[in-house]
């Protein structure tokens, strides 16, 4: 069975009330989302660049979708406190896949504006024109099916030469009592010298409800601007993600992304970031951290298109019980494109006999005059570390947890927010001792 | 303190102790001499419970305990210590982390409350001293970049954090210059108490200059087939092992 199925039969059915629901910008794209599903079909397991994750599969059940877009009596702000200590952010929420109207400012000074797509439809109308589904690319699938069905999300923009002083956080809890699927949308502008840094945590709070998040981020980064953004998954082991980060970067932009899954059921994370300005500088990090039947695949695509630039990308696991890990990632680097250097590394360890890693790295060089490498391991626990730790009276549990808080320690490290940082050791740390019930002083305990 | 009675141990398949017999009592120090692959480091091994090795046959009681039985991270909390020929490398756990989970974990197994913060560095501080050890390489990774000689003065700082009854030094001399030596034999020295007591495994006399044995053995072919005073140390160093090789195997 073709699961896209059931969502274009929704879409042509209700066509007038996602489109009644939605700013005009974003049904502006539908119809060109709808062409490019005629014939299509979800990417099953074992195709390329799908070795471990069968989409067809997860977009199966059939999930509600809010076309409507009723809103939620809620105030997440109240039921859900997410608190990383010592770090001042400016929280937003959506609730499912709406964007909460919480007392937080949109306008920051500056002029920097986080607001819903609706809100921003009117407020910024030739921003959201110009930009809004300019990266994702309706040749995939699962883009095509979030922009068919997508009426709301996120803007994120930072004016020419503005630093967002504080972090900006993001919270998407989904909360359901009937399987349902968010379908969200998150756009990110930094114009020239602009500065800003996003923290994205995603909940799930109802249990015993399949859920599916699809998600389609676009990030533009214009010249000498900078942007971290964190992406941190915390959900439930029925909560399926199929999430799409699309990043242009121009001429002195850096750019980090972060992709962090702690706890979850399935989850495919694509990142694609085209390097398209000299002297542009890319970090790409993740962190899997995966137990019971907890499933990651991670597919990465950095094309440089210009000289002098730099990328790293590093993503890391480590896997118990049966969980699943895959990671596919391709450097390229096209012609004319002297002096770039390019890193990927994927490092991952088994640490139970049916814990399954796919990996596979590829780089696709067409100018000389370049660095670039990558590198893949498969590894378990060193075994004379874990005696050494063991003569000196440290617990087999505890040395383990020790080993693999220790192989997380340089993804960590790397991540550019000291608090963050600090919080995410101790939810590491946390998280291998099995004493992660959820990220802190949490009113909402989800899961 | 330690009984060893008739112990036989093999590594993937291949038995290498064929029968050691060993009373170590507190106070005293013991020097396990021998020819390469005479099964010294094996049987360091196996006193600690390194899983590659198969124990089979005979015991060791260790304080009227069946330390067979137990697991390392025991054998560690019961006060036995082996200080590495070739101390592994930890990268990404800090000395400090490293140090304050085996400081605590053995509290807790003989019920006592974790150290405070300021007195596990307090401690830390006072038993850096012991071997002079660097404040930096304390606030490194385990052993990650420490020289031969680092390494070494590491392991019997560990010692002295842990304050063990019963300390195997295996090789603590190999790869060490003279100040090394010195520096690490001083700091055994300053552990050495009526309570506790010393192997020292070691090819070379050199080491017994400076940590003075009550008793030295011969192990060879997996057996001990002599011991006797100090004096048996010089007299290895003076002839070498081939009068004890011939005298074995005739």
């Amino acid at each position: 069975m073709n699961s896209l199925e059931q969502y274009i039969e929704l879409h042509d059915q209700h066509r007038q009330t996602i489109e009644a629901n939605a700013p005009a910008v974003l049904n502006g794209l539908r119809q060109q989302a709808r062409q490019a599903l005629e014939g299509a079909a979800l990417p099953r397991k074992g195709q390329e660049d799908y070795e471990a994750t069968d989409l067809n599969a997860i977009f199966a059940p059939d999930y509600g979708v809010n076309i409507g877009r009723l809103d939620f009596d809620i105030d997440p702000a109240k039921a859900f406190h997410c608190d990383v200590p010592n770090m001042s952010t400016c929280m937003y929420y959506t609730y499912n896949d709406v964007f909460h109207r919480s007392s937080t400012a949109r306008r920051q000074p500056g002029g920097v504006v986080v607001e819903s797509l609706a809100e921003a439809a009117v407020s910024h109308r030739e921003l959201l024109e110009r930009y809004y589904g300019q990266l994702a690319k309706l040749s995939d699938p699962t883009v095509a099916l979030n922009t068919l069905l997508a009426q709301d999300g996120v803007l994120v923009y930072v004016p020419a030469g503005v630093t967002a002083d504080k972090p900006i956080q993001l919270v998407n809890i989904l909360n359901s009592s009937r399987p349902m699927m968010a379908v969200r949308r998150v756009l990110v502008v930094l114009e020239r010298d602009a500065h800003a840094r996003l923290l994205v945590c995603d909940h799930t709070q109802s249990t015993g409800v399949e859920a599916l998040t699809s998600q389609v981020i676009e990030v533009f980064a214009d010249e000498n601007a900078t942007f971290d953004y964190y992406d941190m998954e915390e959900s439930g082991p029925l909560t399926r993600r199929v999430s799409s980060i699309y990043v242009m970067q121009k001429a002195g932009s850096n750019v980090l992304v972060d992709g962090i899954t702690l706890t979850n059921g399935i989850t495919r994370n694509d990142y694609h970031v085209v390097v398209d300005g000299e002297h542009a500088e890319t970090q790409l990090l993740g962190m899997t951290i995966a137990s019971g039947k907890q499933h990651v695949d991670t597919h990465t695509f950095v094309d440089h298109r210009a000289p002098r630039c730099h990328s790293n990308e590093m993503f890391k696991y480590v896997l118990g019980d049966q969980a699943v890990g895959a990671f596919a990632g391709k450097i390229l680097v096209q012609p004319q494109c002297p002096r770039v250097e390019a890193y990927q590394g994927n490092r991952n360890i088994c640490s139970s006999d049916k814990a399954k890693m796919y990996t596979k790295p590829q780089l696709e060089i067409y100018t000389d005059d370049v660095k670039c490498s990558h590198g893949t391991t498969i590894g378990q626990l060193d075994d004379e570390a874990l005696f050494y730790m063991r003569t000196r009276g440290i617990g087999l549990e505890q040395a383990r947890n020790l080993l693999m808080q220790a192989f997380m320690a340089d993804v960590i490290d790397a991540v550019r927010l000291d608090t963050l940082r600090d919080r995410l050791r101790y939810l590491v740390e946390k998280r291998f001792n099995g004493t992660l019930a959820n990220c802190g002083a949490c009113a909402a305990a989800c899961r | 303190m330690l009984t060893i009675k008739d112990l036989h141990a093999s590594v993937e398949g291949k038995e290498i102790l064929k029968g050691v017999n060993l009373t170590v009592r507190p106070g005293e120090v013991h020097a396990i001499m021998g020819p390469n692959g005479s099964g010294k480091s094996t049987l360091s091994s196996v006193l600690t419970g390194h899983p590659a090795f198969t124990v089979t046959g005979g015991e060791v009681e260790f304080y009227g305990k069946d330390l067979l039985a137990l697991s390392p991270e025991d054998r560690a909390h019961e006060g036995l210590f082996l200080s590495f020929q070739y101390p592994v490398e930890i990268p990404g756990v800090s000395m400090v982390n490293f140090m304050r989970a085996a400081v605590n974990e053995k509290r807790r197994y003989h019920g006592l409350e974790p150290l405070s913060a300021s007195d596990f560095l307090k401690l830390m501080r006072e038993k850096r001293a012991v071997v002079q050890l660097d404040n930096k390489l304390a606030s490194r990774a385990v052993n990650e970049g420490f020289s031969g000689g680092e390494k070494k003065r590491n392991e019997i700082f560990q010692m002295a954090m842990l304050e063990p009854r019963l300390s195997i030094l295996d090789e603590t001399d190999s790869g060490l210059d003279i100040d090394a030596l010195r520096i690490v034999a001083s700091g055994v020295n300053q552990l050495k108490s009526k309570d506790n007591a010393t192997i020292v495994i070691t090819h070379y006399q050199r080491l017994l200059d400076y940590i003075k044995p009550d008793f030295v053995h011969i192990l060879y072919k997996g057996r001990i087939v002599m011991s006797a005073g100090p004096e048996l140390a010089l007299e290895l160093e003076e002839k070498g092992y081939d009068w004890i090789k011939e005298m074995h195997n005739s």
